[in-house]
């Protein structure tokens, strides 16, 4: 069982002011980063920046590949020898991987992916939004699969998740994303950059490292008996409930006396967590639910908070996606209300403290 | 009398039926590429990346570890494999769909970065698992499943030299186009393989054969029709040779040290 890491908890060591993308990165290495793929594209480009001299310095590998579609391929090759490997990139360059996921995925390697949204549909632009939530959540390529996703959402847990990342990816053999924005890669917060852990080693019977003094190996999706392809599936499917057992993960801000809960993650999240403290100045008894794993998606413990409020207000910055888990999860009778902003725009804590108050 | 063994199985393949049409090529190229890596001891530490297309299950038929790649991404995954364990010997097998249409980019930048990679091309000028279809190494008036009546410049342009063509970029350590119509063009295309395989084992930069192959199927000939097109039709547009040729390994030597000597070089 992997446990998240409590990114609040007491640690010794001196905060640094650090921008989110270079604290991912830094966590990464912390890790124990063996190679980074990645192309450029904006706003991520501190990650690739910052590995392309920091990794060499560990004794890791950094290369910019000619597209995203070689980064992710490159991720599957050198994971596949039981490295730990990234990629990190942005709206159109994930879509772009989303074969490679698929992939990754089928033939059960795992991997750290960093998706930093940027808005979309298209060329879109390159402000904040959480419009890839669906890509991310419900698979993004093809076939019958999962990618699990964590939602940071401070410079702390940009540091700290990659590690998290890297044990879930091990342990359950499957790729791993982690999902934040242009807010959280381009804001400079202070942040402990002392991991909670060390990285472990852990083993990995499936790696490629050539056959010396063993049977040959293969990592492969493609299964041309029907039966076999069959089977695969219903493994992954197996893994996929244990995932969904073992793994969500939320955080609970005020909500012990709430009458409205505020469901929000990464960026909205942040300005949600001002709303609610504004809220209660004035009286009004407002919480905050935080979905900190977003698939596997924290619904059981949603389900058990909504019992103690009377309203729930989904924040996004996207158009309602979220939302949809959010109606899966709690009891049918509940009133669920959004306010949403796409695009790039962003809501203030004013916004959504209006919101919550007609909710 | 003591009998000695003079032909048998490589180690380097499983001892079982391949699914290969009768008369196809990839059962030679399979071969050579086994006796390689048995030559050069190789069974221990080699990876072999397996592509989309007909020999996407070499996997089922080396007993090395393999990995199978997304179609065209094979150049990608083995840039990786090498990159993450330079220890490994890092082979591809790839198709002409794969190498040179879906795959061109991939194929171009492992060149231009000159991974240590040994490459197997093997160029059918068709669509091989797929039925047929129009490849991007179809000779000019060839018909395809997609080219009814033949390939036409005007509107699919011109079959793609790869071997020519890689051979221009510095990464490139040797490339060379074989062919395995008869005996002798096989003993070429095994001296080319382990070329390309000493190329990686000498860290000299990719090492690249191209190999034509009858498509016996999809050419819809039997096995002596589809390897005299290969002799005749194909090898027109596809010369046989070296395009580049290995150094010697006393060049290698030679560029080292001048390299090492140099304070200037950068």
């Amino acid at each position: 069982m992997i446990t998240a890491p409590d990114s609040t908890a007491a640690r010794s060591g001196v905060p640094t002011l650090i921008q989110g993308n270079v604290a991912l990165a830094e966590g990464a290495v912390r890790a124990g980063l063996d190679c980074y793929f990645g192309y450029p594209i904006t706003p991520q480009n501190q990650i690739p920046e910052y590995l392309s001299r920091r990794l060499p310095e560990t004794g890791g590998t950094f290369l910019q590949a000619e597209s995203e579609l070689a980064s992710i391929n490159m991720v599957l090759g050198a994971a596949s020898t039981g490295a730990r490997v990234m990629t990190s990139s942005s709206g159109p360059g994930i879509s772009l991987m989303q074969e490679g996921i698929s992939f990754l995925a089928g033939s059960q390697i795992p991997c750290l992916i960093a998706n930093v949204m940027r808005s979309g549909p298209g060329l879109g632009g390159i402000k904040p939004t959480q419009a890839d939530y669906y890509q991310a959540t419900r698979g993004g390529g093809h076939g019958d699969y999962r990618t699990i996703v964590l939602a940071p959402f401070d410079a702390q847990e940009m540091f700290d998740f990659p590690m998290w990342a890297f044990e879930i990816a091990e342990h359950y053999r499957n790729p791993v994303l982690i999902l934040s924005d242009a807010v959280l890669g381009q804001l400079k917060e202070p942040a402990i950059l002392e991991p909670l852990e060390s990285p472990r080693k852990n083993p990995k019977p499936w790696a490629l490292t050539g056959a010396q003094n063993r049977p040959s190996r293969n990592l492969r999706s493609m299964y041309l008996s029907g039966d076999d392809q069959e089977q695969l599936n219903y493994v992954l499917q197996e893994k996929y409930a244990r995932v969904e057992k073992e793994l969500p993960e939320s955080r609970e801000y005020d909500l012990e006396d709430a009458e409205v809960m505020v469901v929000a993650f990464g960026s909205a999240a942040r300005i949600a967590l001002s709303a609610i403290r504004m809220a209660r100045e004035e009286g009004l008894r407002a919480g905050l639910f935080r979905p900190v794993t977003l698939y596997p998606y924290p619904g059981k413990n949603l389900r058990e908070v909504t019992e103690r409020v009377k309203r729930v207000l989904v924040v996004e910055l996207n158009l309602g996606q979220m939302l949809d888990d959010v109606r899966l999860s709690v009891p049918h009778d509940v009133k669920v209300s959004f306010y949403g902003r796409p695009g790039g725009g962003l809501p203030t804590p004013g916004d959504i403290l209006a919101r919550i108050k007609e909710a | 009398m003591v009998m000695k063994q003079v032909f048998g199985r490589p180690q380097a393949l499983f001892d079982r039926p391949n699914h290969y049409c009768a008369g196809c090529g990839h059962g030679v190229a399979h071969r050579l590429v086994a006796e390689a890596l048995d030559h050069y001891g190789l069974r221990g530490k080699a990876v072999g990346v397996a592509p989309a297309g007909c020999s996407v299950m070499m996997y089922d038929y080396f007993d090395v570890d393999t990995i199978e790649a997304a179609h065209g991404r094979a150049l990608a995954v083995a840039t990786g494999i090498k990159r993450a364990n330079p220890d490994l010997f890092v082979f591809t097998y790839q198709g002409d769909g794969d190498l040179a249409s879906i795959g061109m980019c991939e194929t171009i930048h492992t060149a231009n970065r000159g991974e240590n990679i040994s490459v197997i091309f093997i160029n059918n000028a068709v669509y091989g698992m797929t039925g047929g279809q129009m490849a991007p190494t179809t000779l000019i008036g060839q018909k395809t499943t997609t080219t009814p009546k033949g390939r036409c410049t005007a509107t699919e342009g011109a079959p793609i030299r790869m071997a020519e063509l890689l051979a221009g970029f510095d990464g490139v350590a040797c490339s060379e186009r074989v062919a395995v119509y008869d005996v002798r063009q096989v003993l070429r295309a095994r001296k080319a393989v382990f070329r390309a395989f000493e190329a990686q084992l000498r860290h000299v930069g990719m090492g690249f054969v191209e190999v034509l192959s009858p498509c016996v199927t999809n050419l819809k000939m039997t096995p002596d029709k589809a390897q005299a097109w290969v002799e005749h039709e194909m090898c027109a547009v596809f010369p046989l040779g070296v395009r580049k040729t290995l150094r010697d390994k006393e060049d290698d030597a030679q560029s080292q040290s001048t390299t090492e000597s140099d304070p200037n070089a950068t």
